[in-house]
């Protein structure tokens, strides 16, 4: 009988460890919350749009399809649209067994499902990481995700006019999204300095000739705003939103290479929308729960892998940006070697060491891009005492270090319960990084990825037992 | 100008005109177009805020993507759906939810 | 002035370096990680008297249910502590569990708690969306609940401003001895001297009790809480049923599972609990938080639509014959216990603190403590250490 691998994510890391693992000559069941495959870098329109050439919102559409229609119709892959991994349960040993929600995205009752796998491969993917500043919580700002999935996976525009800021090569496609769907934007904004993203940029130009299309993709971003004289301006951020009860204008500012404020370069540009990214997060509750080590680096935590893209946890495999942020064109490559290795796949093929070799001229890049981008260590000097750190919770940058500097309550997690920052209903997606940098150093800190319950399940649903596997592996469920 | 669905007519993914559906939002009515989100629908409908914070400040969408639970709804009578998340069905009751009450 | 090093930072020992530094001694606490990490942050914070039989047990419960107030009065960080004296109501779903809660609330009674029967008016009026399904109903108004990192913290905080000293990051590793007495702890952080060591390493105080030479049958027993969304209020008491009084009381190692439900000042609301005893193994398994899902919902069938946000676990420490042990180790002089409470600590620690207090004062305890010894044959048997 054959290996049954099960992939969380279809996006591009997750749709590359199934066409890895149906190679392989795997049985594949694809899991992903939404309707349809893609992620978020391929956010498909919805089928009721009937859209006749959704290609022209993307890159490198034609190879997406192509990636996509192989996976999905493969007679050995089981694609779970509109599943969620609720939990992960780790064994004595083994492969761990992946608990799923399958039905309409936050529903009650829907079914639950138990799959035990020969082996796991994870591709979650990452959400936006945004610093916190005064006024972000006011309605109007959004992650530069949030602009992104919305104009690309439902033709919306977030507002108008628009202004784009943060630090990273995402603001790029952000601001060509909104450009292509009609969208005034008024400038892009990168915080750290031109000398910084320059360096960052033209350290080892070998490395850009294998990345050419990533490199050409960008080039081309940087063209689309030059053509619509959108400015593109460098050491410079948005330091504070303000408005009554909605954004209505923010307010920008020179910054040094540090990131802190240069005094007297504040600017008030009144916005409809503010769109804010300062990098990813990846998505770590799943290889946590699942007993992956995790690496620590200047860029925040990632799930630990080996040249195979195996994880620390028996069974399982990371792919895409749990793994660290590259882009992707890294995430296909590493799916489709983590896929691959998971399906039983000969790790000497020929095939394998071209993708380990793609995977780290990728990655490289994506290092390339890591060191163009770095966060400014001084950032905390944009936040005052009443800002609000914690979004679900409202907990403040002020209660927070009050909380850190309190000898008896130093534990990360006492300061958590005692000012209830990360324990809303996003449980620390979006704060928890934040908060563990500003904590860190002055209290023993705790994993601000331990989510078991890696997404809310009803009380009702969790009552009941799971539906029983069909006996047949070789019965398909998924309807196409 | 404010938020806004891009016009079908001209939209460069080549959509077929809209499908209309309407769905109430705390009893009101709101127009939206088949495949968008309940976000969508209510962002496209000029609304930005549907949800307060612990202290009653509004809130309405931010990641877009599920990860922020900013945009949570009451659908059809089931608390904390991401109307990101959500497709909006025609017929769709939608109400706006807080934590009333709270101490906080 | 005498020296005193209380082992672990949880409720327990802050509850009883508060109460030893405000009787004078120079306290130095010590853990291995921070304050209030381990048990207590993994707890729901109940201050019961209701779930207790007659008993030594329920007499340090309601000693403690008198302190706690007191202690928490006038303290500069009391609001952090969350005392709520919501009152417990425990239901019975069938007529055989009526029955038995009949009989214990009328022990309880005449051992002096307050146990006021419910009829059907008044139970909906007090928890609108309880099922109706009750085949009886017990109000107890003594149960309270706190935040327990709070409560701990501000205790913690209580002890510092007496003079007591905090030492986190620090293991402990083993005694010194000199003449057949404990005069200091070895530690990862060097040696720590005292006239007199105090361990209230919680789940953790048998491995401690072996570091320092000496046998304490405390075991592990893992306990988890679900944690729903923020909703507005709709559970106003800490509301469980019957089956609870049976659960703490029983040693199986398998599974137990009984509904406690309550609200939190935070919005969310806490469902309890499972008892399992599998060492120090935490991972959480689905099927028992698929348990006590079920059980909740028994006591409130209108939960069904709200989601679970979090659940976490946590090991309480289990002693076979389900009484904490507080007094001095019958075999190494110097060294005394104030552990074993399960998954009462968070409400017992107030009396346990004070009981301690009194016995290294060599007064007399304002309870009986006989029953807590650690010589007893329970916490000294050849049961497994872990």
């Amino acid at each position: 009988m054959s290996r049954h691998v099960v992939i969380v994510g279809a996006g591009p890391a997750g749709l590359g460890a199934a066409a890895g693992a149906l190679r392989a000559g795997a049985d594949v069941t694809l899991v992903d919350a939404s309707e349809q495959p893609g992620g978020q870098y391929h956010r498909m329109l919805p089928d009721a749009f009937a859209a006749a050439d959704p290609g022209r919102l993307h890159h490198g559409w034609q190879g997406f399809e192509r990636l996509r229609d192989h996976v999905l119709r493969h007679p050995r892959c089981d694609w779970w649209p509109e599943s969620t991994v609720w939990s992960i349960e780790r064994h004595d040993e083994g492969t761990p067994a992946v608990h799923v929600l399958r039905g309409e995205a936050d529903a009650a009752g829907r079914e639950r499902r138990v799959l035990q796998p020969d082996a796991l491969v994870l591709a979650p993917g990452a959400h936006d990481r945004v610093l916190p500043f005064p006024g972000w919580e006011l309605p109007g700002v959004y992650t530069a995700g949030a602009a992104q999935a919305l104009a690309k996976g439902e033709r919306l525009v977030v507002g108008d006019p628009v202004l784009i800021a943060g630090s990273g090569p995402f603001l790029l496609p952000v601001a060509a999204s909104l450009i292509e769907a009609g969208a005034t934007v008024l400038e892009v904004l990168e915080a750290n300095p031109a000398a910084t993203v320059a360096r960052g940029w033209a350290r080892r130009p070998w490395e850009l000739a294998s990345q050419a299309g990533k490199a050409g993709e960008l080039a081309e971003y940087a063209g689309l705003l030059a053509r619509h004289r959108v400015p593109y301006r460098t050491g410079r951020a948005v330091i504070e939103a303000r408005g009554d009860g909605r954004v209505e204008e923010a307010v920008t500012a020179r910054l040094r290479p540090d990131w802190s404020v240069v005094p007297g370069t504040e600017r008030t540009v009144p916005v409809d929308a503010l769109c804010v990214t300062h990098g990813f997060s990846p998505q770590l509750e799943l290889p946590v729960a699942a007993g992956c080590a995790l690496a620590r680096t200047p860029g925040g935590a990632f799930t630990e892998v080996d040249t195979d893209q195996c994880t620390t946890a028996p069974g399982v495999y990371a792919a895409g940006e749990i793994t660290g942020i590259g882009g992707a064109p890294a995430a296909r490559t590493e799916g489709l070697l983590a896929g691959w290795i998971a399906g039983g796949g000969d790790p000497g093929a020929r095939e394998a060491g071209a993708l380990r070799r793609r995977r780290d001229q990728a990655r490289a890049f994506a290092a390339r891009l890591a060191a163009a981008h770095p966060i400014g260590a001084a950032w905390p000097g944009w936040l005052r005492d009443e800002t609000v750190v914690c979004r679900c919770e409202e907990t403040t940058y002020g209660s927070l270090c009050r909380a850190a500097g309190d000898e008896a309550s130093g534990s990360a997690r006492a300061v958590k319960l005692g000012t209830r920052a990360g324990l809303g209903p996003c449980q620390a997606r979006v704060c928890g990084p934040t908060a563990a940098e500003l904590l860190s150093g002055k209290v023993p800190g705790a994993n601000p990825h331990h989510r078991p319950i890696a997404q809310p399940i009803r009380l009702g649903e969790l009552a009941s037992p799971p539906t029983e596997n069909t006996p047949d592996p070789d019965q398909k469920e998924s309807a196409r | 100008m404010s938020a806004r669905l891009v016009p079908a007519a001209g939209d460069a993914s080549g959509r077929r005109p809209d499908v209309p559906l309407r769905i109430t939002v705390d009893g009101e009515p709101v127009d939206g177009a088949a495949g968008q989100t309940i976000a969508g629908v209510l962002l496209a409908s000029g609304r930005r805020t549907w949800r307060s914070g612990p202290s009653g400040a509004p809130r309405g969408v931010f990641c877009g993507i599920g990860a922020c639970f900013d945009c949570l709804v009451t659908v059809n009578g089931v608390r904390d759906v991401r109307a990101c998340r959500r497709r909006a069905h025609d017929g769709d009751a939608v109400a706006t939810q807080s934590r009333g009450g709270d101490a906080r | 002035m005498t020296r005193i090093v209380v082992l672990g930072a949880g409720m327990v020992g802050a509850a009883c370096a508060r109460e030893l530094a405000l009787a004078g001694f120079a306290v130095t606490v010590v853990d291995r990680s921070g304050p209030a990490a381990g048990t207590t942050a993994h707890g729901e914070g109940n201050v019961l008297v209701s779930d207790k039989g007659p008993g030594p047990e329920l007499e340090l419960a309601k000693l403690s249910r008198e302190l706690w107030p007191a202690i928490l009065d006038g303290d500069p960080n009391a609001d952090a502590a969350e005392w709520d004296p919501k009152g417990g109501i425990v239901v019975a779903t069938t007529a055989e569990g009526a029955g038995a809660l009949t009989e214990f609330a009328e022990g309880q009674r005449k051992a002096g708690v307050t146990a006021e029967e419910m009829d059907v008016a008044a139970l909906a009026a007090a928890e609108p969306h309880l099922t109706r399904d009750v085949a009886k109903a017990v109000r107890y108004p003594e149960d309270a609940q706190v935040q327990p990192t709070g409560a701990a913290t501000a205790l913690l905080a209580a002890a510092v401003r007496a003079g007591a000293e905090l030492r986190t990051g620090c293991e402990a590793l083993g005694a010194v001895r000199r003449g057949g007495r404990i005069t200091g702890v070895r530690t990862s952080a060097g040696t720590i001297e005292g006239d007199a060591v105090v361990n209230a390493a919680g789940p953790w105080s048998g491995e401690v009790a072996k570091r320092l030479g000496v046998r304490l049958d405390v075991r592990p027993r893992r306990g988890e809480v679900l944690v729903t969304a923020p909703m507005p209020p709709t559970v106003f008491h800490k509301v469980y049923d019957a089956d609870y009084v049976g659960a703490v009381g029983s040693a199986a190692e398998d599974l137990q599972a009984s509904a406690v439900v309550e609200a939190t000042r935070g919005g969310t609301i806490l469902l309890g609990s499972s008892r399992r005893r599998v060492g120090f193994d935490d991972r959480l398994r689905p099927e028992v938080l698929s348990v006590i899902a079920a059980k909740a919902l028994r006591l409130f069938p209108m939960l069904a639509g709200v989601p679970v946000i979090r659940a976490y676990g946590g090991f309480r420490p289990f002693v076979p014959d389900h009484l904490p042990v507080i007094g001095a180790d019958p075999g190494l002089d110097g060294l005394w216990h104030a552990t074993g409470h399960e998954g009462a600590g968070i409400g017992l620690s107030a009396g346990t603190a004070a009981v301690l207090r009194d016995l290294m004062l060599g007064r007399e305890p304002a309870i009986d403590a006989d029953p807590f010894r650690a010589d007893r044959p329970a916490v000294q048997s050849e049961g497994e250490n872990l």
